[in-house]
């Protein structure tokens, strides 16, 4: 089984504004483990979303913001459904992906990078354009398109736009994410 | 009834490409059972799971621009969008405003402020609470009988309760009532709201070849001739990859997935065209054949 290495002191100030962001008690979780027993992605992460929480209320911010399953979590809500004492854990993990990547973190470049070819592609269209996404994050990261022979098949369905489907509001659109930079963290 | 119910629709980006079928679909059947929809106009990115991933009042500001224009329109009663991840991103917006400071910080965001979030529903509830099975099944002129469907939900169309505020978030049933209306057989489906690997297509194929290709087991093992889903992106991870997950499990699955709204459409008889039967992967073709002839046989 793994076991937890307590490596770092405990970071109270880490543990307050992660709690302070996702309006959520780490003390209240008693590891019962029902949010790894439901965890889809259980299998493919370092750290499974129970000890996650227990680092977290030791407050390890070195090992939480540096692990991989923060950026493997699909946000399925299984364990917020599920846990006895209602901690909304999807919320923390998500609060600590915003954290890790304040920090400068991403230990699944992959994922981080499609995620932030997405939201390019939201902010410069207004409407996320799928092709161009898909052409983007392949440039971006490198990779062969292991994807090649779904072409195909996409382009005789005609579910392929071309072109983006720009909106009037697109200038709106990129506003939002300009202001969000100047916004100041409500946690600090 | 005294007014046709009448939503404000979002139709989410995956509707003007891959998801072409649902949404066509969605608004056909919407129309033909006396559903009135009227766009959003000029309807952004809700921000999807991307948003979310990196600040809750930017991914709530992507939402709220159109909960905004929704708010231009008149005599609508909520806000109708066919895609679970769209619904989610608007309830979870429309509930987190309900603090005076988070809505003052999503407002600042946006050139016209939101008033007051109008609710939002998916597509399915508004069938099954608005219209319902037993008014749909009076509607029903080509029968799906024979049809065996195992009924997928996906993972956040009903979690967590709390904000989805509908149907149950471990079995959920709106599905699985509409679909017999039709006609359809339901076969029991353990896994109706476990995730199928979501937006990892790209990124991380292996998880959704390892998540959707259980899906497609244990469909195919409780006797289903095809699936039904709700969502965009369990549909094009079970329709669009199943080859690739084919290819990676030595499997040999051959199941189709519809959009529920296509499976109604059929039963109601509308235009095949709205219904894009030719726009999925996996040719349906063989198993709503094998369907009419169990019932040929039967009679
Ligand atoms: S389900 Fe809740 S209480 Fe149990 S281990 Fe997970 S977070 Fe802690
Ligand atoms: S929300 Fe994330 S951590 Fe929770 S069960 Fe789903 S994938 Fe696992």
């Amino acid at each position: 089984m793994h076991t937890i290495n307590l490596t770092e002191s405990f970071d109270g100030d880490f543990v307050r504004k992660i709690e302070c962001e996702s309006e959520q008690n780490v003390s209240l979780c008693y590891q019962c483990g029902n949010c790894t027993a439901g965890c889809p992605y259980t299998f493919a992460y370092d750290i499974p979303v129970s000890q996650v929480m227990r680092l977290l209320q030791a407050g390890q911010k070195r090992t939480l913001l540096s692990c991989k399953s923060l950026w493997l979590c699909a946000t399925c809500e299984s364990c917020t459904t599920r846990c006895p004492n209602n901690i909304d854990v999807a919320r923390i993990m998500d609060v600590l992906r915003h954290e890790a990547r304040r920090q400068g973190y991403g230990s699944e470049r992959s994922v981080k990078v499609f995620w932030d070819t997405f939201l390019d592609s939201v902010k410069r269209h207004g409407r996320v354009f799928e092709m161009g996404l898909a052409v983007e994050y392949i440039a971006r990261t490198g990779r062969f398109w292991t994807d090649l022979e779904l072409g195909p098949a996409m382009l005789s369905k005609g579910k392929l736009a071309f072109k983006p489907h720009s909106i009037q509001g697109q200038a709106e659109v990129e506003k939002i994410f300009e202001r969000f930079q100047q916004q100041k963290e409500q946690c600090a | 009834m005294s007014s046709s119910p009448t939503y404000a629709y979002y139709p989410g980006c995956s509707g003007q490409g891959t998801s072409l079928e649902y949404e066509t679909s969605s608004r056909a059947v919407c129309e033909a059972l006396g559903v009135v929809l009227h766009d959003i106009p000029d309807w952004s990115c809700c921000g999807s799971t991307p948003a979310h991933t990196v600040d809750h009042v930017l991914s709530a500001a992507l939402s709220a621009r159109n909960l905004a224009q929704a708010e231009t329109l008149t005599g609508v009663e909520g806000i109708a969008t066919p895609c679970p991840s769209c619904l989610t991103n608007l309830k979870t917006a429309g509930r987190r405003m309900l603090d005076p400071q988070f809505k003052e910080r999503v407002n600042s965001l946006l050139d016209t402020p939101v008033k007051q979030p109008l609710p939002a529903k998916s597509v399915l509830q508004v069938l099954f609470e608005d219209v319902g099975p037993a008014a749909l099944k009076e509607r029903v002129v080509k029968p799906l009988a024979g049809l065996k469907v195992a009924p997928y939900y996906g993972c956040i169309l009903n979690r967590p309760p709390e904000v989805m505020e509908f149907d149950d978030c471990e079995n959920p049933i709106a599905m699985d009532r509409l679909l017999e209306a039709l006609g359809a057989e339901v076969v029991p489906f353990p896994l109706k709201v476990e995730c199928c690997g979501a937006s990892f297509g790209m990124p991380r194929k292996d998880m959704v070849m390892r998540l959707s290709g259980k899906l497609l087991d244990v469909a195919e093992d409780n006797g289903a001739m095809a699936m039904a889903t709700a969502c965009p992106l369990c549909q094009m991870n079970l329709d669009l990859r199943q080859s690739q997950i084919n290819a990676t499990s030595g499997k040999q699955h051959n199941m189709p997935v519809f959009y529920y709204t296509q499976l109604i459409g059929l039963a109601l008889g509308l235009d095949k065209r709205l219904l894009g039967l030719n726009k999925l992967c996996v040719n349906p073709k063989a198993a709503l054949q094998a369907a009419e002839q169990a019932t040929a046989g039967a009679a």
